[in-house]
């Protein structure tokens, strides 16, 4: 209607640029947010990988790739690489088996679907930052209650999260926590999706148990939502800062330093921006090489269109 | 050799009943179509055959066989689905063998890399695939082995859910309304495929359909079921002819039967709107006059009625008319060379052929008739 009385009132412009013009306009708002909160940054990050610049240095100076070359000989970062495969390799595939496994759980019991689901979200919802603090108190050596748990057991009772033996272990197991609720919903989600006639399908082609009908049917079926949820699994594995941030800040001796906290660590203790721009770099690279993995090359083999 | 066997099954959901009290034979070799309109239980009924529901009372028994407890997978049934139930990540070829695969292979044999190595596993294979070859042919299928369903249009689907039904050879075949997805040419022209393969296979088939048009070309016997409940079984010919309930003579038939409100009298004349119709029933009081359309025509006394359109069908003409007296319409099919134009308002009369006349009670049962030995019309 306006867009008709708009043309009636400028007549230079045709109906169909002004129905441009329009979209342009509705546009604006969600353009101006995506351009300054996520565009502009990325871009500074990137200017910024490629110089010495260190807060409240002088005006920084164009290094090349002297960041990048720095990176391969720091020992810290490479430990910190190394910390966060280890944790990426123990959170992402026990936080998809174990979504995947509760939400076949949850989807075969007759009643307490809804119960259940919004049990295991809860750690997806809450805020991590005060979760992890609830962990500190869990996984305290003297006063926590696993640890009197164990001692009442007679076993051993570590240091959970002051041994550098254990306290990557014990940060992956709040980690799985996190995320395995969120795996979970993603797989119901797939699951509700597969048509019920193919378990009848099944059953009369000769699907004797549930494993034949997973083979089957369910397997298969939930090949799109697998991808989805293995990729995001990975991303929110290899993101993890806010427990190390609070629980650990890295230590003991550097036993939980993470990418993520060495970034921050360069960026906002050492104010070695520049350095912190460059394993941000790093770290997106590797981001989005996952999605275009996923785009890429898997979409085509588990959609079946 | 048993076919199917189904025996007092009830089944409840909630408070709905379901079924009540089904019972049902389809002998080996034969091709039994169980028709009724949507909700009547068609569908639950073959469900439980299969063995996909539990029925709360009653028997299943085929190929001679007590299967109501057994699983789906051991009751050696087959069957195909209305939505065709393929496995979209399996090519033509894999849906196919799926039956002989599940069955044929122990779990172990088909893991992906394993099963090509165990020994057996490559003779099982073969065979297999010797298999898909012989069913896939005679449906035109040799062509597509490799492609998914989703690359196949409806009916080519329709066709892969066909053969791998037939792969294992069961006991028997079970459709639940497999063509209600093709359009109407490719309907007509697998009606007759269906009916083929059927011969050659020869197990007990049961066909759910709510099509009476493929009910009563494709069935040696036809069950009508209503509310949870057969009514009748009985060949095709007799459903048209000679109904057993109201429900069916009225369900059965296109253009539906004419119903006429009628009352039996003292001496069992029967009577519609005091007009004497030359029939006799058994027992005085109200009676419910059925007849096909083709077994009206008009005549010089009869029915007084009022047309009110006529269709032409090419080969025959229907005339819709009211029944004076009550207003209650009625259809004759006529000959396309019999009458002139017939015009709006036109009253006329319109006689039956008593032999032909079927009269139901008023619960609706069928009773039986009798000439009257007076004269009609009168």
């Amino acid at each position: 209607m306006s867009l008709a009385l708009g043309t009636a009132a400028r007549p230079r412009l045709s109906a169909g640029a002004m129905e441009a013009l329009a979209g342009w306009a509705l546009m604006l708002p969600a353009t101006i947010a995506f351009l300054a909160m996520l565009l502009l940054p990325t871009l500074a990050t990137v200017l910024l990988a490629f110089t010495d610049y260190e807060l409240g240095a002088a005006a920084p100076a164009w290094i090349g790739l002297a960041n990048f070359a720095d990176m391969l000989t720091d020992r810290g970062l490479r430990t910190s690489a190394r910390n966060t495969l280890a944790y990426v390799g123990i959170v992402a595939p026990a936080s998809v088996l174990g979504g995947l496994g509760l939400a076949l759980l949850v989807e075969a019991g007759a009643r307490g679907r809804a119960f259940f689901r919004a049990v295991f979200f809860l750690p997806v919802v809450s805020l991590s930052v005060a979760m992890a603090s609830a962990w500190q108190y869990l996984l305290h050596p003297t006063i926590g209650p696993l640890n009197a748990e164990l001692r009442a057991l007679g076993l051993p009772t570590p240091f959970w999260l002051s041994s550098s033996d254990t306290v990557l272990l014990s940060l992956a197991a709040i980690g799985i926590w996190e995320n395995i609720g969120f795996t979970m919903v993603l797989f119901m989600a797939g699951l509700t999706a597969i048509p019920r006639e193919l378990y009848a399908a099944a059953a009369v082609d000769g699907a004797r148990g549930a494993w034949d009908r997973f083979r089957l049917v369910t397997w298969p079926l939930l090949g799109p939502t697998t991808l989805f949820v293995v990729v995001i699994s990975l991303v929110r594995a290899l993101r993890v800062f806010d427990t190390v941030a609070v629980l650990t800040q890295g230590g003991p001796n550097k036993a939980s330093e993470v990418l993520l906290w060495t970034m921050y660590q360069e960026g906002f203790t050492y104010l070695r921006l520049g350095y912190s721009a460059a394993i941000t770099l790093v770290f997106l690279v590797v981001v989005l090489a996952l999605m275009a993995l996923q785009t890429r090359v898997l979409d085509r083999r588990v959609h079946y269109g | 050799m048993g076919g199917i066997a189904v025996a007092g099954i009830g089944k409840r959901f909630g408070a709905t009943t379901a079924l009540a009290e089904v019972t049902l034979e389809v002998a080996a070799g034969e091709f039994v179509a169980l028709v009724g309109p949507s909700g009547c239980g068609k569908t639950t009924l073959m469900r439980i055959i299969a063995g996909i529901e539990r029925p709360d009372a009653g028997q299943v028994r085929i190929g001679a066989r007590d299967v109501t407890p057994l699983r789906p997978a051991d009751r050696d049934v087959a069957m195909v689905f209305q939505s065709y139930a393929l496995y979209p990540h399996l090519t033509v070829r894999q849906n196919i063998a799926v039956p002989l695969t599940m069955r044929g292979l122990p779990a172990w044999h088909r893991l992906p890399l394993a099963g090509a190595l165990l020994p057996g596993a490559r003779a099982a294979r073969a065979r297999i695939a010797q298999e898909v070859a012989r069913v896939a042919e005679p449906l035109g299928l040799s062509a597509l082995l490799d492609r998914r369903p989703a690359q196949l249009s409806g009916g080519q689907r329709q066709r892969v859910a066909l053969a791998r039904a037939v792969i294992r050879r069961p006991a028997a075949f079970l459709m639940d309304e497999p063509l209600s997805n093709l359009d109407a040419a490719l309907r007509v022209q697998t009606r007759r495929e269906i009916v083929e393969i059927h011969r050659r296979a020869g197990a007990a088939t049961l066909y759910v359909t709510h099509d009476q048009a493929e009910a009563l070309t494709m069935a040696d016997r036809v069950a009508v079921m209503l509310g949870g409940r057969i009514l009748q079984v009985a060949p095709p010919e007799a459903i048209y002819a000679d109904p057993v309930d109201l429900r069916v003579a009225a369900f059965i038939g296109s253009p539906r039967i004419n119903t006429l409100a009628a009352e039996a009298d003292a001496g069992g004349q029967v009577r519609v709107a005091g007009l004497a119709t030359g029939l006799r029933a058994r027992a005085p009081g109200p009676v419910t006059l059925a007849l096909r359309p083709e077994a009206l025509r008009p005549a010089a006394q009869g029915l007084p009625v009022a047309a009110e359109h006529v269709e032409f069908l090419g080969d025959g003409l229907l005339l819709h008319a009211r029944h004076l007296p009550d207003g209650a319409p009625l259809v004759a099919r006529l000959d396309p060379a019999s009458p002139g134009r017939v015009a709006p308002g036109e009253r006329l009369a319109l006689e039956f052929d008593p032999a032909r006349a079927l009269l139901f009670g008023a619960d609706g049962a069928r009773l039986p008739t009798a000439p009257a030995g007076v004269a009609a019309y009168a």
